[in-house]
Parts: structure tokens; sequence; C-alpha cells
């Protein structure tokens, strides 16, 4: 076997023979329409919903929580209606998941108020005794950082100018904060006082919650 | 060691950075283990259940899995080409800068710096580090490979060089990201494509981590440690080269009944039935060389460890593709099943034959006698047990909460909430617990059987 005794030779094949497959399912559907369907209905996330985001990959929710429902029956049935690719065109990095010890979010935003989010959050126990998620209380004591949330944004190439991410930030801020916010009583027990009139890394990420599949939400129900 | 010139310390090094890194690995999979039915263990950030997952698998896989990997690596490398290692400080360099890497992965890890692609968590200054990591080895590959004394490259070899080219394909294009800070990354790709690329590498980071390196260890030690030849050339060549192509193929199949285009799933589905084919090719190596001499399963301590564990990759190869079919997959995909999966492959096969190559290698890169064959025989039935334990039972909960979650009432309503399902699985949490502790014994007697080999006087007058 002459291939044997030349090992330049053998490693240039090994790399041709591994990059067959690669080339015709990873490298080429980069560039297919399919893997990348934009649609007018899905938008980008906010730079709250963003910061959320990051704070859910911090913590690695995605080891419990997928965020594709399957089109089976009884998932439609349990979580609503199945994923598609275009609802992850903003997904930079995806965060499907692939181990469900929690339900899949996909479609968790809109399903409960803010302030399901913050007792849970705070204590999953105290609302599922016997559930085995790890407590978040914390992330009330945690204020939001949002120094480089302009810079997050337009890596993501979501295109908001710096006024915008502000003005988003802002109104976030005055929406959880306002006295008239549905909410407010209970994101008042879980937040420590001194950072009830800021945004705190808990706010980011219900309000991630919150954009989860809301979109396909709302363009079935202008159907 | 004058009289041959090998460097056998870097050798040693990575040996025991190995264990070092599988007892911390295994602590942090015990912690997990017991905070998946008791929460209140999520004492502090740092160590709640979804940041010390990924410092599980990635102290286990990088920490363990690669020490092991490299430590082998050095030894075969040299062995098989008649070659003292051409850049003994280099090799020095990797193993300091290795085991830096693992610290500062696990430490960053706890800190919450999470990529939170599979495998590849790490933040992308580390990533740099991981590339810098594989250069210092393949330099050392290549040279000695070019230098050899041997014409003939033996299979070990050829797994070798197949995985140094292969990781280093896999790291860079799926780690390809944008920096926000030096904590902090996003992914170039976004959506579907994400995800195809991601488990194209979390797939194959496997086969060519926990499988290609490993079968290199399998040809090389099994042999050695029997001292009988491999039965078939011919079928490790064919094995080898049907292997490295089909696995790039399969990817897709962790991504059944997703978002993803649906040609690409059912292209992973065929290539992974196919690749049932090399691996057992590699099984029916493994157990024909043993013809004729199965007396040696009881008579030697190490034909045990290496049959035991191709026989659990054999079954790990069988299960996995059977797994990707869309139906089987819809029932146990995102469940327990494949949690169990996984652990019998790193549990059984990974863990056995590493395992068994230090025991042969220790001694001999030492000059000392195994501290303990008794020991070792007491090693194996204990990770043996609790692997088995540890797997069935992951088994067994994930045919019950698949079931759960599919179950209708006559008039199609759902028949069980997402908790009951869950809660139904904690009586398997804790035997998983029972049977992690079990294991954990075993790695503790390998562990100290090691340590105690190299404390004892050599057994020869000069090493």
């Amino acid at each position: 076997m002459g291939i044997n005794s030349k090992p330049v030779v053998f490693a240039a094949l090994s790399a041709l023979v591994i990059l067959i497959g690669t080339v015709v399912t990873v490298f080429v559907p980069l560039f297919m329409p399919s893997t990348q369907p934009v649609s007018s209905y899905v938008k980008p996330y906010t730079a709250v919903e963003l910061e959320g985001r990051d704070i859910y990959m911090r913590e690695g929710c995605n080891n419990c929580h997928t965020q594709t429902v399957r089109p089976l029956r009884t998932e439609v049935l349990r979580y609503g209606e199945y994923s598609k690719a275009e609802e992850f065109a903003y997904d930079r990095p995806f965060l499907w998941g692939s181990r469900r010890t929690g339900p899949d979010l996909n479609r968790i935003g809109g399903k409960y108020p803010d302030s399901w989010h913050y007792k849970h959050m705070q204590s999953p126990q105290s609302m599922f005794e016997l559930s085995n998620m790890p407590p978040y209380g914390w992330l009330a004591a945690n204020r939001l950082d949002t120094s480089n949330s302009f810079r997050k944004t337009s890596i993501q190439g979501f295109g908001y100018s710096e006024e915008q991410v502000k003005q988003q930030l802002a109104d976030y801020k005055a929406r959880v904060t306002a006295s008239g916010y549905d909410s407010k009583a209970t994101r008042d027990l879980v937040t420590p006082a001194n950072l009830r009139g800021e945004l705190t890394e808990m706010d980011a990420i219900i309000a991630y919650m919150q954009k989860l599949g809301r979109d396909v939400k709302s363009m079935e129900a202008k159907r | 060691m004058k009289d041959t010139g090998y460097e056998y310390s870097v050798v040693r090094g990575f040996a025991f950075s190995a264990l070092f890194w599988l007892v911390v690995g295994l602590i942090i999979g015990l912690w997990i283990a017991f905070e998946m039915f008791n929460p209140a263990l999520n004492i502090t950030p740092w160590l709640s259940f979804g940041r010390l997952r990924v410092v599980h698998t990635n102290g286990l896989g990088l920490g363990f899995g690669l020490a092991g990997i490299f430590a082998t690596a050095y030894y075969m490398l040299q062995r098989l080409t008649r070659t003292p290692l051409p850049f003994p400080w280099l090799a020095k360099a990797h193993l300091w800068l290795f085991n830096t890497a693992i610290a500062l992965a696990a430490v960053s890890l706890m800190a919450g710096m999470n990529t939170t692609k599979e495998y590849a968590e790490l933040e992308w200054p580390l990533d740099i580090g991981v590339v810098i990591l594989w250069v210092m080895f393949a330099v050392n590959v290549f040279a000695i490979l070019i230098k050899r004394q041997e014409k003939q490259m033996y299979i070990s070899l050829w797994y070798l060089v197949a995985m140094t080219v292969t990781i280093a394909v896999l790291y860079i294009v799926n780690n390809l990201e944008v920096p926000v800070t030096l904590f902090k990354s996003y992914s170039i790709y976004a959506g579907a494509n994400d995800a195809n690329v991601e488990w194209w590498y979390g797939h194959n980071i496997v086969g060519f981590i926990f499988t290609v390196p490993v079968l290199a260890m399998f040809y090389y030690f099994l042999p050695k440690a029997t001292g009988l030849p491999i039965y078939s050339h011919r079928l490790s060549i064919v094995s080898f080269w049907s292997l490295i192509f089909a696995y790039l193929w399969t990817g897709a199949h962790h991504l059944m009944l997703t978002p993803l285009p649906e040609w690409i799933q059912t292209v992973a589905i065929a290539f992974s039935i196919f690749l049932i084919a090399p691996s057992w090719g590699s099984v029916i190596n493994g157990y024909y060389t043993l013809q004729g001499n199965w007396e040696q399963m009881r008579s030697n301590y190490l034909a045990k460890f290496f049959i035991i564990g191709i026989t659990f990759y054999g079954l790990q190869t069988l299960q996995g593709p059977l797994q990707g079919l869309r139906t089987l997959n819809a029932f146990f995909h995102y469940t327990d099943w494949v949690v169990g999966h996984v652990h019998m492959g790193t549990m059984g096969w990974v863990t056995m034959i590493i395992s068994a190559s230090f025991y042969y290698m220790i001694p001999k890169i030492t000059g000392r006698d195994l501290y303990s064959i008794k020991l070792a025989n007491v090693h194996f039935w204990f990770i043996l047990a609790g692997q088995l334990i540890w797997t069935i039972t992951m088994w067994i909960g994930g045919i019950q909460q698949g079931a759960m979650w599919k179950a209708t009432n006559p008039d199609g309503s759902l028949m069980y909430s997402f908790l009951d399902a869950l809660t139904s699985l904690y009586p398997y949490y804790r035997i998983r617990f029972g049977a992690g502790v079990v294991y954990f014994i075993g790695i503790l007697l390998f562990a100290w059987n090691l340590i105690q080999t190299v404390r004892q006087k050599p057994a020869t007058a000069e090493a």
C-alpha cells in the first residue's frame, strides 16, 4: 500500500474525504435560500430582548429548554404551531437545544403575563412544588448592563441606530417601572428596592421570554 | 529512557492530567445529577445546573478525553515510527498550555461565558487558545511521521492523522464568531444554518475525539496487550476510509424534524445507517483478533477492558443510527434516552479503552509493574456495573418520558402535563446518581492504582 508510507499524501487525502460530506451537507446549504428564508412578519429582537437572550445563553438555559416545536400532533397540541426556519433568521447563535428537561420555549411569548414569569423565575418551586428548575431570583438583583447594547445589535445586523437602541431601552424601562404596569406588584416583590426604578437582568430575560414565538402568534391572529 | 531517546515525560504528564480532569469532571457530573432531583443544590449562579452542565461535558470531553488522547498519541507516535519526538520542548509547552486552557475553560464556563454551541461553548479567546494547542500537537505529529524510521504507517497512525486534520477543520469552521467584548461573541451563522454547522461539528467532534483516536488506541494496545495481531489489515483499511468518509454527512440526524431542510435530514439518516458497516468493521476486527484465544478474557485483565469496550462501541454505533430514524427520533429525541446513549459511549467505550491503554502504557514508560492487577479488575467491574445501571436507567426513563409526552386521552387531548412526565423521572434520577457513585469509586481505584504504580521503586534496575 503506497499511501500508507506517504504521510503528507495520506493527510491530504483524508482532508479531501472528510470535506466531501461537509461541502454537500454544510457548506452548500449555507448559500441556499431554504436555510435562510426571510419573512416580513418576523421582527428582530429589540435591544432589551437581545440582552435577555444573552442572559439566557449565559445561564445555559438551552441545556434544559429547547426552542423548536416539531411538526408532531402532540407537540403542536402541547406547545402550539410548529417552528419554521424563517423564525430564526435573527438567531445568532441558534438556541434550539437538544434536551427537554424543561418544556420547549419557542411559543412561550404571550402565554403568561409578566407577573407569572417574575414569580416563576424567583422561585419555580413556589409555583410547581416538584419542579427541578434552579431559582433565578438573583437576576432581579443585577442591574442590566446596557453598555454594549448598541454594539450587540449592530453586530447582529438589526439595523438600529444608537438613538433607537437608547430609545428601546428607555421605553422598556418606562414600561416596567410605570405605576400602571400590570405586573408591577410582582415585579416590586422580587426586585430589591434600590433597583425598582432600573432595568434588571430579570426584566430583560422576561422581555426575551415574551418575544419567543410572538411574531408567529400575532401573524396567526391577523389571519 | 536514554537508550531509546523516546520522550516519555510528556506522555506521563498528559496521562496524569487526564486522570485529574476525569476526577474533577465526574465530581461535577455527580453534583449536577443530584441537582436533577434536588434543585436546592443550585446554591449560587456558579453552581447552577445550566452553567455546570457545560463544565461537566467540556471537562470530561476536552479535559479527560483530549488529555488521554494526547498521552497515548505521543506514545504511539514514537513507538510506531520508532522515532523520538522531534520537538519535545514543544510537546512540554503543549502540556502546560493545555492544562492552563482547561482550567480557564472551567472557570470561564462557571462564570457564564458560554457561546451555547454544544461542545464548542468556549468564548473566542479560548477558541484561539485551542487552535494554538492543536497546531502545537499537529507540528509534532507531522514532523515525526516525516522523520519516521518505520516505512509503513500502522492503522493507529491513520486514525491519528485523520483526527488531526478533521478536528482542525471542524473546530475552526464551527467557532467562527464576531467578538462583542473579550468575553462575548456571536456566531457568524444564523438560525437553521447555525444549527446545521453546529451539529455537523457536534456529531463529528464526538466522532473524531471519542471514536477515531480511541480506535487508534484500540488497534495499537489490543495487539500489544494480548500478543495477538489484528485479524484483518484489509478490513481495517476499508473500515477506516469508509468511516471517515461517511461520518461527515450525518450531523443533521441531531436535527430531525426541526426547521432544517428535510433533504439534509434524510441524507443524514442514510449515511447514519451506512456508518454501521465501518463501525462494526472495527468491532469484528477486534473480536476476530481474539479468535482461538478467548481464554484471555479470564486470564488477561486488559483483554476484558478492550473487548467489553469495543462491544459498547458496537452497541453505540448500532443504537445511534437507529435513533436517527425519523419515527424513532420523534419518540426519543429530547428525552433521557439520548443522555443514556451518550454515556454508554463515554463511560463504556471511551473510558474502558483509555483505562486499559493507560494500564499497559504507564508501566512501560516508567519501568515499573502495575501496582495491583487485582485493583484493576475491581475497577473494571465497578465502572461496568456503574455504567450499565446508569445507562439502562436513563433508557427506561427516556421511554417513559417519550411515551408520556405522546399519550393522549380518548378525546384527543394530552394525558399528562409536562411536569407529570418530569416528576415521574425522579426515581430514575436517584438511581442514576447512585450508579454514578459506583462508577466514580471505580475511577478513583483507577487513579489510585496508577499513582501507586509510579510511586513504587522501579521494577528493573534502570528504566
